[in-house]
């Protein structure tokens, strides 16, 4: 199948602004949107650049905006968007070249919630036991990639880029609802704060981008009931 | 700070979410409108502090037919803010409700639809007449 490929391209080099550049490809329905750039890449412009590592969506590397959505392109087939596509870099990030953004900041927001297991209690000699039921209780949030899909289609994280955004709470989430994490109090204080989880307008673009199927805006939601009513 | 706001506002046309994006720029361009509304009735009842005929003569405008299609547009923003908040509301307090949002915007401008259109009627009718 013959399809029209519209690249956003900026090389900081050489340009002052982005511009768009279309490429034909000759590939099958059931390929990947990778497939189609690494086609471009290998035999028709070498110049282009983008992220990936993986290529099984596991990595977060090609989070990019497909057809107007941030998707990966190693995740998104063909058949699903027709025979005229566009790729866009992330939006709200400084483009770095092409398709590859800056994510320095982005990291730096993921760190400040603390995303890492806090427990106060001397180093047990063997591992700490939870139940099925309290292991449930954040199975969602442990499926997060950090490809920041979610954090770049957040309408309340364009106007402010020092909200923490979707990802970040998607991973204060996870610890937070650990029952062998000790440290829930003080990233509810920083979440609680100007630029935390208050920010989420529920506009839901944050869901509805996330390839791994996180129920991003739900686990928001119970991070604002238990800073609120101290339930879920 | 500004400029991010700007740039927000163009990539909501941009960025191809779906019904939970429409529905939050809708309640904040309807909030706005009632906020626009309510200062201008702060300001028309003001005038009755220069007498009784500055404010007559001003509220006269209301009577206008321009001025009626306002009023139904008003009805209309908080018909819509009303419906949409009880939505955010559920979403905020039931844990299933982040999972059933399209749904529940469904029902919003079904209802909105209802409320709206024969309150519009009734208000218009008197000038048809
Ligand atoms: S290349 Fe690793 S997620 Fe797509």
């Amino acid at each position: 199948m013959k399809v029209e490929l519209s690249i956003k391209r900026f090389d900081p080099d050489q340009d002052e602004a982005s511009h768009t550049e279309v490429y034909g490809v000759e590939i099958e329905p059931t390929d990947r949107v990778l497939d189609a750039l690494n086609q471009v890449k290998w035999y028709q412009d070498g110049t282009l650049t983008y992220r990936r590592s993986c290529a099984h969506g596991i990595c977060g590397s090609d989070a990019m905006r497909i057809n107007g959505l941030n998707r990966l392109a190693c995740k998104t087939l063909i058949k699903e968007l027709g025979s005229k596509i566009s790729i866009e870099p992330l939006l709200g990030f400084t483009v770095i070249k092409d398709l590859m953004v800056d994510f320095d900041h982005f990291f730096d927001l993921y760190k400040s919630v603390k995303p890492y297991l806090i427990n106060y209690d001397p180093t047990p000699a063997k591992e700490r036991l939870q139940s099925p039921e309290q292991r449930e209780a954040f199975d969602d949030t442990t499926k997060c990639i950090l490809c920041a899909a979610c954090t770049t289609s957040c309408p309340p994280f364009w106007s402010d880029p020092n909200f923490v955004g979707p990802a970040a709470l998607v991973n204060a989430h996870r610890f937070i609802f650990d029952s062998r994490d000790q440290g829930g109090a003080e990233r509810l204080e920083i979440l609680n704060g100007r630029e935390g989880v208050w920010r989420c307008r529920t506009v839901f673009n944050c869901t509805q981008a996330c390839p791994r199927d996180i129920k991003i805006t739900k686990a928001i939601e119970q991070i604002k009931r238990l800073v609120l009513f101290n339930r879920v | 700070m500004s400029s991010f706001r700007w740039r927000t506002i163009a990539w909501f046309a941009w960025y191809r979410g779906q019904s939970g994006q429409w529905a939050q720029l809708l309640h904040r361009i309807t909030g706005l409108g009632i906020v626009f509304f309510l200062g201008l009735h702060i300001l028309d009842t003001s005038l009755v502090g220069f007498g009784p005929s500055v404010y007559n003569t001003v509220t006269a405008i209301y009577h206008n037919f321009v001025v009626r299609l306002l009023e139904v547009v008003l009805v209309g923003l908080v018909i819509y803010h009303a419906l949409n908040g009880l939505r955010v509301t559920v979403i905020d307090l039931w844990d299933e409700g982040a999972l059933y949002q399209a749904q529940m915007w469904g029902v919003v401008i079904l209802l909105f639809l209802v409320l709206f259109l024969p309150s519009a009627f009734l208000m218009l009718a008197p000038y048809f007449r």
